[in-house]
């Protein structure tokens, strides 16, 4: 019973943020400091990410290619596709329902919690669209940037190692990074990177939003916050994979 | 004017109150006090369908409000400005901000008017000189007169004032009932407290309602409350350490 009073309220959150995408003037101003929260602020830890998880699996497909009929630009191959298709999108939406997700969902329950978003509606604003809607916004449109950022890095991440360790040289990691590209993976990217947005900022909000019982409240519904978006993220990623590859 | 009907609040199978009537005049000044619990917070928030009733109207203007579709809702709340427990300022933005908030929103004022009108209302208020001042670095007396500022700044016809005195010291809880005096008075504003400190209600309102034992227990003025002969209201006043 309370699954689906959870499900109906924030179906409900939704429609009414997406009903009042039109109010631009209401959510304007937020969305700039959002997208700039989400986005630009977050660059650093995803770079971070990207760049030791490129590492990482470039020394470990060495490990595991361990047969000498195989060339080696098939690491760069394995390494730069892995990256695109799954990893970059998946590293960075794990990441950041932690730094994005946790913000959003204590910003918006201390702002529950101390009436700030009473005073907000009664003085007339709509404080979905004030609050919610560019939060959403700001996950949807800063999460393809941050996956590009996130796979350029793992690939970078990938070379460096390589070349570090002198397990492959530069020229053979790209050599298979190019031989094995497809736009269609970076498209793929892309459509998961902006669910990943979505999730990680409508759930957050939807915990933060309802938010009760003071300062512990907050604290719980940070903690469901990060912890359901990191479950719909895997959820997502697997349906999404099984759907479009 | 504000005419509540035969209003009923429940939250899941817990009855707040029922069956509630109360009419305000317009320039009137009412409290309705009663025990931590029984509700007046949540009365309080009907009045500007903040909540909305199982059962019941709250009439504006004899339009009730909870008829009404979202937007001509939100036109009908900026008749009101409320004063909450903690003032509910806005963290993010300093004292200024929080002032010039709503005008910046609903009006069409340029920076000049603008702060114009914000120094106006924290003048009104005494704190002029505190406008560049984070939210953060304000005591709590403070923090009430800035969301008192913030309340009146748009020149509500009505002002909702949530426990304006509580967790305050004796002096400034004069200063608050001071203002709310002020703006009842000088500027026409029909004005709603919450208290349970009858203290600021005998100084501030006209008139007093006693929610008890889930419903409107007692109603009249403060002249009456004086010596009326109802004996959990008396029991309550004096618990309340008020001598009348």
């Amino acid at each position: 019973m309370l699954l689906f009073l959870e499900i109906g309220r924030y179906c409900r959150l939704l429609y009414d943020a997406l009903r009042s995408c039109t109010e631009f003037h209401t959510y304007r101003q937020n969305l700039m400091s959002e997208m700039v929260k989400t986005g630009i602020d977050s660059l650093g830890i995803v770079i971070l990410s990207g760049l030791f998880t490129g590492g990482v699996l470039t020394i470990q497909t060495s490990y595991q290619l361990t047969s000498p009929l195989v060339d080696r630009s098939a690491i760069g191959a394995i390494v730069s596709q892995s990256m695109l298709i799954a990893l970059a999108g998946l590293v960075s939406g794990l990441v950041l329902a932690g730094r994005v997700g946790a913000r959003i969902a204590t910003e918006l329950g201390t702002m529950r919690v101390s009436e700030q978003i009473d005073a907000l509606e009664s003085m007339g604003f709509n404080s979905v669209s004030f609050l919610v809607m560019p939060r959403m916004l700001g996950g949807i449109l800063m999460f393809p940037i941050i996956y590009f950022a996130t796979s350029t890095a793992g690939i970078i991440g990938g070379v460096l190692a390589g070349s570090a360790t002198g397990l492959l040289t530069m020229a053979q990691f790209m050599e298979g990074a190019r031989a094995f590209f497809f736009p269609w993976d970076v498209a793929f990217g892309i459509i998961k990177s902006v669910a990943f947005g979505f999730v990680i900022t409508t759930v957050s909000s939807y915990k933060g939003y309802y938010a009760s019982g003071g300062a512990e409240g907050v604290g719980k519904a940070t903690t469901q916050a990060t912890v359901l978006s990191c479950i719909y993220i895997l959820l997502a990623d697997f349906v999404l994979t099984a759907i479009l590859l | 004017m504000i005419e509540i009907r035969n209003l009923t609040k429940r939250f899941g199978d817990h009855l707040i109150w029922e069956d509630v009537s109360l009419t305000i005049a317009d320039g009137e000044s009412l409290a309705i006090i009663g025990k931590s619990g029984s509700g007046k917070s949540v009365l309080l928030k009907h009045l500007n369908a903040l909540l909305n009733p199982d059962a019941g109207s709250v009439l504006i203007g004899g339009q009730n409000i909870f008829e009404l579709n979202y937007v001509d809702m939100r036109l009908v709340r900026q008749k009101f400005g409320v004063l909450f427990q903690g003032g509910a300022l806005f963290d993010s933005i300093n004292t200024y901000e929080n002032v010039a908030f709503p005008l910046r929103y609903f009006t069409r004022m340029t920076e000049q008017e603008i702060e114009h009108r914000v120094l106006e209302c924290l003048e009104l208020v005494n704190l002029k000189d505190m406008g560049h001042k984070a939210t953060s670095e304000l005591s709590g007396g403070m923090r009430k007169r800035v969301g008192l500022a913030r309340a009146i700044v748009m020149q509500p016809a009505y002002l909702l004032y949530d426990e304006p005195t509580s967790g305050l010291d004796p002096v400034t809880s004069e200063e608050i009932n001071e203002l709310i005096i002020r703006m009842n008075r000088e500027l026409s504003i029909t004005t709603v407290v919450i208290s349970h400190d009858m203290h600021s209600v005998l100084r501030v309102a006209e008139r007093a309602a006693f929610i008890d034992e889930k419903k409107l227990s007692w109603y009249g003025t403060i002249e009456e409350l004086r010596v009326a002969d109802h004996p959990r209201m008396r029991e309550f006043i004096k618990a309340s350490e008020y001598v009348i």
